[in-house]
């Protein structure tokens, strides 16, 4: 179901949107002044019912992440909020235009969070290269900030909250919750064993709560409409997956961007209605939500006759018109992930891809643990082997052995960030791989470009 | 010549140490500060830094070397990236980058004999929706053709 939504965007187009002048012209601040006099429970209650996913992801229900927060707060032990805006899998550009052109939207979801999990200060973790992003942060923090809006009574409440931005420098891995925190506190930026998760344990050792940047973006919005009002947004409400959220979709299609839409949006809406089509020939697959999920294959039916399955009502049908959901994409056997969907055509070779993206990860693994880091070197070094025409169909099943070898083996998700978008491409492309062996890459097109 | 951080850069690294409860959480916003003035991370950076957030010097070089925007050694004038990550690729960044090589006579990796431009490869920058892009210095050029590196490379090269 496409319906186009602006909670988020609608300033997007104005030259001033970022200002804090445009934000309370549209009705800005009124959320977090109204939510620094409600009782934290209804905060959490609100947020629960708007059956906010994680938008970084993982997916998890944002308002039970807020309630696994120990109540009340101990003084000797302060509560930290945690932005996570390490924006860097791949195909994954909308967290950047949140910060870059509604900024005052996560400065105001901060206060609200902040005021719902205990906090009394927020850290903003973006990547080092996102400059304008982190200016962008910095000015609507001190424009909030001399409005009293932050600092020791925001609003003129007894509750100070503080935001603050902290830059990376340079790792992929930090965009993993426990990586970040790591990073936040001045480590090299390796994962953390859980147990113990952030609400026990996070930030400086203290109860902590991570959130994405578009999750707590959406905040004041949640508040604004009520929960419940805002889960119905989405056509699959039902699923407890609700609201509207931004979807991207770059590649090879016509119209690559970040577009604000009710939860429910299938990808054939995304490629064909949003995105103008795919450019350079016909629909080969699609990787539905950054690098990590699993790619899909155009003609891909989907079967679920079991009526349990979320996907039941989509027995029969395309891939493409199943509606991007978290529980529904879990059960296709890829992910939704950050709903960001790279396209590809059939004048693009499924090979080079492959080989592309394990470059990306054997470069990325921080090398904490011998699966992932030693796996995604061999993945890599294997597809360098077959995209340079020397490899045997033998190392074809090695790939599927390696990967097998990292899933479940490693301390954090990176591992199996890596190892599923390769089974996938081993599933859905064995038959071209095994030809590209066969011929030493003769039967490629020998390009991803156009 | 031993390194110290101007003026104004302490009175940054001062507003950085209050913004945590540890010492410890401003390595990595101190190592950006001194390597904006130095150009990059040297081993008496690190000791400076070890020394300043009272760290062991092994602990601060240990977190230098894990992030891959803290150089390791001197660079150019100028720092040119371009993303080779997927979206970037499907739409042309190996072009753009054997232009990049091809035009300043360097491979990616590498520094312009005159010091001025460093050539290196990206892993996604976050601008796939505007592929393919390279970032120089602190700017995204985004939706670039062969033409409009042409331009930029001119003028880093100027």
């Amino acid at each position: 179901m496409l319906q186009k939504t602006t909670y988020l965007t609608k300033s997007y187009g104005d030259p001033q949107g970022h200002t804090l002048a445009v934000y309370e012209r549209d009705g800005g601040y009124e959320q977090a002044r109204r939510a620094l006099k409600m009782e934290r429970s209804a905060l959490v209650d609100e947020m629960k019912a708007a059956n906010l996913r994680g938008r970084g992801g993982a997916g998890f229900p944002m308002g039970v992440k807020w309630s696994f927060m120990p109540w009340p707060p101990k003084p000797e032990k302060p509560h930290y909020l945690v932005i996570n805006a390490d924006e860097g899998e791949p195909g994954t550009f909308k967290d950047r235009t949140i910060m870059e052109k509604n900024p005052h939207s996560v400065v105001e979801g901060c206060i609200i969070g902040c005021f719902g999990i205990g906090a009394h200060a927020a850290y903003i973790y973006v990547r080092d290269e996102l400059h304008l992003s982190k200016d962008r942060l910095w000015a609507a923090i001190a424009e909030a900030k001399a409005k009293g809006y932050l600092g020791a009574t925001p609003f003129g409440v007894d509750y100070p909250i503080e935001v603050y931005v902290h830059t990376g420098a340079g790792a992929y891995i930090c965009g993993e919750e426990t990586s970040l925190l790591n990073s936040l506190e001045g480590k090299r930026g390796e994962p953390r064993l859980k147990p113990p998760f952030p609400a026990q344990a996070g930030a400086f050792g203290m109860p902590s709560t991570v959130n994405n940047l578009e999750t707590i973006a959406i905040v004041p919005t949640v508040l604004a409409m009520g929960g419940d009002n805002f889960s119905k947004l989405s056509a699959i409400h039902h699923l407890k997956d609700g609201g509207s959220r931004l979807f991207g979709v770059s590649g090879h299609v016509k119209n690559p961007g970040i577009f604000e839409c009710a939860v429910g949006l299938t990808l054939r809406e995304l490629i064909f209605d949003l995105g103008g089509g795919v450019k350079g020939g016909e629909l080969l697959a699609v990787i539905p939500g950054g690098s990590s999920c699993p790619i899909l294959r155009a003609e891909e039916i989907v079967k679920a006759p079991d009526p349990k399955s979320p996907l039941h009502p989509y027995d029969g049908k395309s891939v493409l018109d199943v509606p991007l959901g978290v529980d529904t994409f879990r059960a296709l056997g890829t992910m939704l992930g950050t709903c960001c969907a790279i396209v590809l055509s059939d004048h693009a070779d499924p090979v080079l891809a492959f080989a592309n993206l394990m470059r990306f990860y054997r470069h990325e693994s921080c090398g904490q643990c011998t699966p992932c880091r030693e796996g995604s070197a061999w993945l890599h070094r294997i597809l360098d082997r077959i995209v340079a025409g020397e490899a045997g169909m033998d190392e074809l099943d090695r790939l599927s052995d390696i990967a097998n070898n990292i899933m479940g083996n490693t301390i954090c998700a990176f591992g199996e960030g890596t190892a599923m978008p390769a089974l996938g491409f081993l599933l859905k492309f064995r038959r071209e791989l095994e030809e590209f062996v066969r011929s030493k890459g003769k039967s490629s097109t020998g390009r991803l470009a156009l | 010549m031993s390194f110290a951080l101007t003026e104004e850069r302490e009175r940054a690294l001062r507003e950085i140490l209050a913004r945590y409860p540890t010492k410890m959480a401003a390595c990595i916003p101190m190592l950006h500060v001194c390597q904006e003035q130095n150009g990059w991370v040297s081993d008496e950076i690190c000791e400076l830094v070890a020394k300043r957030l009272e760290l062991s010097a092994a602990h601060v070089k240990g977190v230098a070397t894990f992030y891959s925007l803290f150089n390791k050694h001197p660079v150019g004038k100028h720092q040119v990236w371009v993303c080779r990550t997927l979206p970037c690729a499907l739409a042309g960044s190996d072009s753009i980058l054997r232009h990049c090589e091809k035009r300043l006579g360097v491979h990616a990796g590498e520094t312009t004999k005159d010091g001025k431009v460093t050539l290196r490869t990206a892993e996604c920058l976050a601008s796939c929706g505007t592929a393919p892009m390279m970032q120089v210095d602190r700017d995204y050029h985004e939706n670039l053709t062969t033409a409009e590196v042409d331009k930029i490379l001119e003028r880093l090269t100027r």
